[in-house]
């Protein structure tokens, strides 16, 4: 009993986290899964979505500033595929790749000057914040609803793509451009799809880890981007569950590190993990196996 | 109903197409016939919206579909069963020929046509839950014309349906060709394997290095000296 009291704070703050984490590695995976690009502006789409939850809770209530976030995140998700990515479409990969990292530093650059480099303080969601009891362990209520919320995001982002006809143009795409366009399918609007849903989640994973931070920096978006493409990676890049197993796995063992004593070496420890994954199983937990018949 | 004039395409610095004409009357079967990289994979490809032309046109009952996005050349009625089968690997059968039918919103019609095509393809029912990357070669050529026929097409176009494949599968697909005709689908065919493409074919064309060197019925081409030197291996 004095072991689960010691540790539970630890574990459920590790299921939280992962689930912030799970929500942005989704993205990733997404993007890679249907362009086979590292979309290297996620994380900082991440942090950008924090940003507007700051300006926007200044001036409007909060569950409107909620709503305007999810929805502007999206446009902007959207409109970078539009300006950055499609025009290079059919250039080489690494071109898109490069449009990617000058999109990072792009919305990093405009939130410094926007903010002029101070940290800005989160707004405070209440009902997040409110103190619960789970078992004798004292946490807030973001803790408990972070990894219920991810579980039923990626529920329904499952079934979307196993069981709708856009989830299905999304498989067909992600495996073959030329013939699904042969099939009809319009590859730019399954694109769209994916980048709506990404940016989506990012903004749903933004909101609830800034609530546990009172401050966001334009660089506020790096540490928990590169950790969630960390997930990706570990499960296996382009999978789906792939990138929510990692993310719990990464943010459970990060927390029970600090449980230990080791809080310098929490953020080590994932990408070592990376740099092992690299080395033992390079396409990760359940990375694709590339069967192709001839 | 479809016409094609004057194509001109380029890859790059090479000259794929040099002026193609050709035609698909009504209620037949023609075949593009010819060595490899003599153009007709690109011939097909450039109907279908997936190579930029440099000049030509392209005219389908009459509407120029020339500069047409693949996807509405597929609404017209144009489909193509690419080369090699390119079946989705990781899409059951039955996801495979629902995708073939993306663009129709006709349900009961969309179940009449996979019903359709599983009458053509009986191993296609048996299978029907399998991912279609577990499904033999042939049975993945079977799938792909399948999947092409689920838009209900006016013109099907198929890219080597027999390359690869065991004969008597190949016997089998071309016996389906046919019935796939009767069913008042017209059908552009390319085929390395010159003799049994002429053999059902109304009307077969010869493509070398990017132009139609000959043209005439099926039955003429086959007896022609040309021909049967060239392409038929006797």
């Amino acid at each position: 009993m004095e072991l689960v009291v010691k540790w539970l704070p630890y574990i459920l703050a590790g299921i939280s986290v992962g689930g912030q984490f799970a929500l942005i590695a989704i993205g990733y995976t997404m993007v890679y899964g249907i362009l086979r690009l590292i979309n290297f502006a996620h994380g900082d789409m991440f942090m950008i979505a924090g940003l507007i939850m700051v300006y926007m809770a200044t001036a409007l209530p909060l569950w409107m500033s909620v709503i305007l976030v999810l929805i502007i995140t999206v446009v902007l998700g959207c409109t970078i595929e539009r300006v950055a990515y499609r025009p290079l479409r059919q250039a080489p990969r690494m071109s898109i790749m490069i449009s990617a990292i000058g999109v990072s530093y792009f919305l990093q650059n405009m939130a410094l000057y926007v903010t002029g480099g101070l940290t800005r303080t989160y707004p405070t969601i209440e009902w997040l914040q409110k103190n619960i009891t789970i078992m004798g362990a004292s946490t807030k209520m973001v803790t408990l609803i972070t990894p219920v919320l991810t579980i039923v995001l990626v529920i329904a982002l499952v079934l979307l793509i196993k069981r709708t006809k856009i989830g299905m143009a999304m498989r067909a795409v992600s495996r073959d451009f030329e013939t699904s366009a042969l099939m009809g399918i319009d590859i730019n609007k399954v694109i769209t799809v994916t980048f709506i849903i990404g940016s989506f989640l990012a903004a749903v994973g933004s909101i609830l880890y800034f609530s546990n931070y009172t401050g966001i920096m334009p660089t506020s978006g790096s540490m928990p981007g590169l950790k969630a493409f960390v997930a990706a990676v570990f499960g296996g890049i382009g999978s789906i569950p792939g990138a929510v197993v990692g993310a719990f796995v990464i943010g459970i063992c990060e927390n029970i590190i600090k449980g230990l004593g080791l809080t310098t070496f929490s953020d080590a420890f994932t990408f070592v993990l990376l740099i092992v994954i690299l080395m033992v199983k390079p396409t990760g937990l359940f990375g694709e196996k590339n069967i192709d018949k001839v | 109903m479809l016409t094609i004039k004057e194509l001109h395409v380029h890859y790059g610095g090479i000259h794929a197409l040099r002026g193609i004409n050709l035609e698909v009357a009504d209620g037949q079967i023609i075949s593009l016939i010819g060595a490899n990289g003599a153009g007709k994979s690109t011939t097909l490809k450039s109907i279908m919206g997936l190579v930029n032309k440099t000049s030509g046109t392209i005219e389908w009952n009459g509407k120029d579909i020339t500069n047409l996005a693949t996807r509405h050349v597929v609404k017209e009625g144009i489909v193509l069963c690419p080369e090699g089968r390119r079946v989705f690997p990781d899409l059951t059968v039955e996801e495979n020929l629902r995708i073939g039918a993306y663009l129709r919103n006709d349900k009961e019609g969309i179940q009449k046509d996979k019903e359709w095509v599983y009458e053509l393809f009986p191993r296609m029912k048996e299978r029907e839950w399998q991912l279609a990357g577990t499904l033999s070669g042939g049975e993945q050529q079977m799938l792909a014309v399948g999947r092409a026929l689920m838009s209900k097409p006016k013109l099907l176009m198929l890219d080597e349906p027999s390359l690869g494949l065991a004969p008597l599968v190949i016997k089998d697909i071309f016996a389906i060709i046919k019935q796939i005709k009767e069913a008042g689908v017209n059908v552009l065919l390319i085929e390395q394997n010159a003799k049994a493409a002429l053999e059902i074919s109304d009307y077969a064309y010869v493509m070398e290095t990017g132009i139609i060197t000959m043209s005439g019925k099926g039955k003429d081409l086959m007896n022609d000296e040309r021909v049967k030197k060239a392409y038929l291996g006797e």
